[in-house]
């Protein structure tokens, strides 16, 4: 697929990073300022053109009439609107803008409509969604959801003293009588894709799948503590703060923020009447203390620094709030950091390229089975997907212990109107569902792409 | 420097060049001469080379920029020694460092000789000498990433640091298929060569021999007269425009394939090389006519402008003896040898688009005198230049003149005297081949003694090379682990 990316910031940098690697697109990247140039070509197999992306003159040199995507991602969301729109014009299958200022987030539906958008991202927002997942499953690592929020996959530590631990997952179903599944175990460092003998063992982390409801009570039923949230407060202001803050008021969360610019303050309580907005220094722990920081269920910090929001989240886990999360950006401080006691790390840019490689596989397949859902879990080795099936998927029909998968492929979930199915062997794929599946080592492009040789003949 | 990946690429390297020497073994099989034994020897040592080098398992996959200049600078002085082999075996060239010479003159597409008499070696040899010029005119690094399955982004590096010119830019996303395309266009000209030379009488061997020597841009012939000996303006016509043709950009090619006609037409550099050919023809033209060389105004227009492209292309083929034409026009070749041909071909020399932004520099330079508080900024085709890029070509300038004074000096200790000794030299970093004195077009650099010609050897690679990859493995800094 021939890919544009303008803008060569942090995001535009990670998305050429991931289409040229994954899948093998060819991309250019247009960057007005070439000061990073040198590190960008040397780095990633991509074309390099200087110049301004929203110039017909600039998008012809980069091949734009024969692009079949073109993502806006440069800092300024307008920019990014004139660049799509004559991308568009010049004859650009389909475009991506990166549109964050929250006075047009309510009218995203026009202005896509308008500019001819496939697809508006936001990358505050959705770092904001993400987060308030987590903070409605405290136990959770991390949370995904599928088929339009009716099938959670969550990412839970098990400890000894579980009674799911040292037991096979085939007798789980009797034994605690929940219509799960696990769909994954990570064990040092390793993915297993597991089958029915499988134990799950002490500090494995295990991805658990189903119904949102039947996921928070296996986790009670298996002894984890699931108290829900009520306070939380958040460090940083900023727009990630915004989002957040909107998203939990919405599920009935009281939220508090604490920013240490005034002016900002100011603008949070105009358009957040419902949070209590402190003005003050977030790394400050006489503030945190006077702000009843051990009553918290929940502290996440979101300012622009990963280093402050690691200190000002340990500075809370101290404090003993039960569930911590911190954004931070760069991958490379989360791998040496292993397991310091912050509950969650989240990163804007693995949340927006996540969310954006969705759409390009899907793009990629546009005549086959349409992919809806992407996620890339335990940094890159596996990926969770939805395909819906249509009539040129080879296997509806017949039960899937008479099909013959491909291995590291497991079905997490599959789902019918309204009723999901976790999947056993008699249970078949049927045109129009949406089938939820578990990959490992090799990319699905296509749901016929998870049978074997043998199959396709 | 990841060692380990340095030696992995390099082995694929010579992988690669035993590929290569098949085709000159078949030849020899056809021909029958006894230098059949010498390629199949030479193939099989040389695949023994690159897998011992594959043996060392890196134990790191990155590579960072010095690693690239390294595997093109070592790899190029590694595969020149190897082509030497079927020299050496077949005893053609007997002396191990007439035969690096001639191997290093014939991948750089040079087209220096140390031969006196070349038509008594065998059909084979004299096909791989002129088979090297094809592989080393594109790049033999920038083969090995057309063939590699996929090339990943820090093939970049390596491409970057073979290919010509003052900045590298690529104009497809994937450095795996820029250089498949530009083999593509390069193979699409050389059987477009090889056929024509095919219709205007010339045997399959000769019409072969004589298009590497020209779309490489070397100028090896398997004739002690060079192109002269056919005596037919039809074939004189064909190489010269061909010799042309492979002078210039081969991005502007693609350009043309995508039917992307105004940036060629519009290439700054495509009309100034255009247009110092045209000049530098119609002065040589008039020149020799006017001294006395040729007796007629069309014979010395066939003659020069044919001496002018083979030149300024850097490929080095002669019709004439430009040993007997008036100064005048001697000099204007060696002006050309200095300038070469454009940046991006297989041609050799400091390359046009260097002395176009040179001259844009100096006139910036003039403004700022007029105007103390001007600011104003170069521009090539329609684009600014970056700052980086006119320092770049600044340096080179003077890296370019440093190495020609630096050789000079040392190959004049040898006792040749003036001119041969300038001459062999700028022909020589140029990639040209023929000088003026005793390495006229009729001459040869057989004279030279051993130690001149292991220098001159280099000087044709550092050219080829555009100087830093291997000057870079000179500089004792950067073969060092720690902070000095």
């Amino acid at each position: 697929m021939n890919v544009i990316v303008i803008g060569d910031g942090n995001l535009g940098y990670s998305l050429a990073k991931s289409l040229s690697t994954d899948g093998g697109n060819d991309v250019t990247i247009i960057e007005k300022n070439a000061g990073m140039k040198n590190n960008t070509i040397e780095s990633l197999d991509v074309r390099y053109i200087k110049g301004n992306g929203a110039s017909a003159r600039t998008l012809i040199e980069a091949g734009v009439r024969d692009t079949d995507l073109l993502i806006a991602a440069t800092s300024g969301d307008e920019m990014n609107m004139v660049c799509s729109l004559t991308a568009k014009r010049l004859g650009a299958s389909h475009t991506i803008a990166r549109i964050r200022d929250p006075e047009y987030a309510d009218e995203l539906s026009q202005i896509k409509e308008d500019l001819g958008l496939d697809l508006v991202i936001n990358p505050e927002q959705a770092v904001g969604g993400e987060i308030a997942k987590l903070l409605e499953l405290p136990p959770a690592i991390s949370v995904e959801l599928f088929a339009g929020g009716r099938v959670e996959m969550a990412e839970i530590k098990a400890a000894a003293g579980m009674p799911i631990v040292d037991m096979p997952l085939k007798e789980i179903p009797q034994k605690i009588g929940s219509s799960i599944l696990i769909g994954a175990i990570l064990r040092g460092g390793e993915v297993i894709i597991p089958r029915g003998e499988d134990v799950i063992l002490a500090d494995d982390t295990i991805y658990i799948v189903g119904h949102p409801s039947m996921v928070f009570r296996f986790c009670a039923q298996i002894g984890i503590r699931v108290r829900k949230i009520k306070n939380v407060m958040l460090a940083g202001g900023g727009r990630i703060g915004y989002y957040l803050a909107k998203a939990l008021n919405e599920i009935d969360m009281s939220v508090k923020i604490i920013e240490s610019r005034y002016e900002r303050c100011v603008e949070l309580a105009e358009i957040l009447p419902q949070t209590l907005v402190i003005n003050g220094d977030a790394s400050d722990s006489a503030l945190l203390r006077a702000e009843n920081i051990g009553d918290m269920g929940g502290f996440v910090s979101v300012t622009d620094k990963d280093e402050e929001n690691l200190m000002t989240a340990l500075l809370a886990k101290r404090n003993g709030v039960p569930k911590v999360v911190a954004k931070m950006d760069r991958a490379e401080y989360a791998d040496i950091l292993g397991d310091i006691g912050i509950d969650n790390l989240v990163s804007t840019k693995a949340v927006t390229a996540n969310y954006i490689l969705r759409f390009a596989r899907g793009l990629q397949n546009a005549m086959g089975n349409f992919a809806n859902t992407l996620y890339k879990i335990v940094g890159d080795r596996a990926e969770a997907i939805e395909f819906s099936a249509n009539k040129s998927a080879r296997l509806l029909g017949r039960p899937l212990k008479d099909l013959s998968l491909v291995s590291g492929v497991l079905v997490l979930a599959i789902v019918r109107k309204n009723e999901i199915i976790i999947p056993h062997g008699n249970d078949s794929i049927e045109e129009n569902d949406s089938v939820i599946l578990i990959t490992k080592g090799r990319k699905l492009l296509d749901l016929n792409d998870i049978l074997t040789g043998e199959e396709t003949r | 420097m990841n060692c380990g990946m340095i030696a992995q690429s390099i082995g694929l390297l010579l992988y690669i060049e035993a590929a290569c020497m098949i085709p000159s073994f078949a030849v020899a099989m056809i021909y029958g001469g006894g230098d059949a034994r010498a390629f199949l020897f030479s193939i099989l040592s040389v695949s023994a080379a690159a897998f011992a080098a594959r043996l060392v398992k890196p134990a790191r996959k990155d590579i960072y920029a010095k690693d690239g200049y390294a595997i093109v600078g070592l790899g190029w002085l590694l595969a020149s020694a190897f082509g030497a082999l079927p020299f050496i075996v077949s005893g053609a060239i007997p002396h191990p460092a007439d035969a690096f010479f001639e191997s290093v003159s014939g991948f750089t597409t040079t087209g220096a000789t140390i031969l006196r008499d070349i038509e008594s070696l065998s059909a084979g040899i004299l096909f791989w000498r002129s088979f090297t010029h094809w592989v080393g005119g594109m790049g033999v690094l920038v083969l090995m990433l057309a063939i590699l399955p996929s090339a990943g982004a820090k093939a970049f590096l390596i491409m970057r640091a073979e290919t010509t010119g003052p900045s590298a830019d690529k104009f497809v996303p994937k450095v795996g298929s820029a250089a498949k395309i530009l083999y593509g266009i390069y193979a699409l000209i050389t059987l477009a060569q090889a056929v024509l030379l095919c219709l205007g009488g010339m045997t399959v061997y000769d019409s072969l021999v004589h298009t590497f020597g020209t779309v490489g841009t070397g100028g090896f012939s398997d004739k002690n007269t060079s192109v002269a000996a056919f005596g037919s303006v039809y074939i004189e016509m064909v190489i010269a425009v061909f010799m042309m043709l492979s002078g210039v950009n081969f991005t502007l090619y693609y350009s043309l394939l995508r039917r992307d006609w105004k940036s060629v037409l519009h290439d700054e550099e495509l009309r100034f090389y255009c247009a110092l050919i045209f000049a530098a023809a119609l002065g040589v033209t008039l020149n020799t006519y006017m001294g006395g060389v040729y007796k007629s105004i069309v014979e010395a227009a066939r003659y020069a402008s044919f001496q002018v492209i083979s030149i300024i292309t850097t490929t080095g083929f002669s019709t004439a003896d430009f040993n007997v034409w008036p100064s005048a026009s001697q000099f204007v070749l060696l002006i050309l040898m200095l300038v070469g041909a454009s940046a991006g071909s297989t041609g050799g020399g400091m390359k046009c688009v260097r002395i176009i932004l040179l001259a844009k520099i100096a006139r910036r330079e003039f403004l700022r005198l007029i105007h103390p508080n001007s600011v104003s900024v170069v521009k090539l085709n329609g684009k600014t230049v970056e700052s980086e890029t006119l320092a770049g070509v600044l340096i080179f300038f003077f890296l370019y003149i440093a190495a020609l004074v630096a050789a000079t000096v040392l190959i004049s200790l040898d006792g040749s005297d003036l001119v041969t000794s300038a001459t062999s030299v700028l022909s020589c970093v140029g990639n040209v081949g023929p000088g003026l004195g005793v390495v006229g077009p009729a001459g040869s650099f057989a004279g030279f003694s051993p130690l001149c010609k292991l220098a001159l050897s280099l000087c044709m690679v550092a050219g080829r090379l555009e100087i830093y990859p291997v000057m870079l493995l000179c500089v004792p800094e950067f073969w060092r682990r720690g902070n000095h």
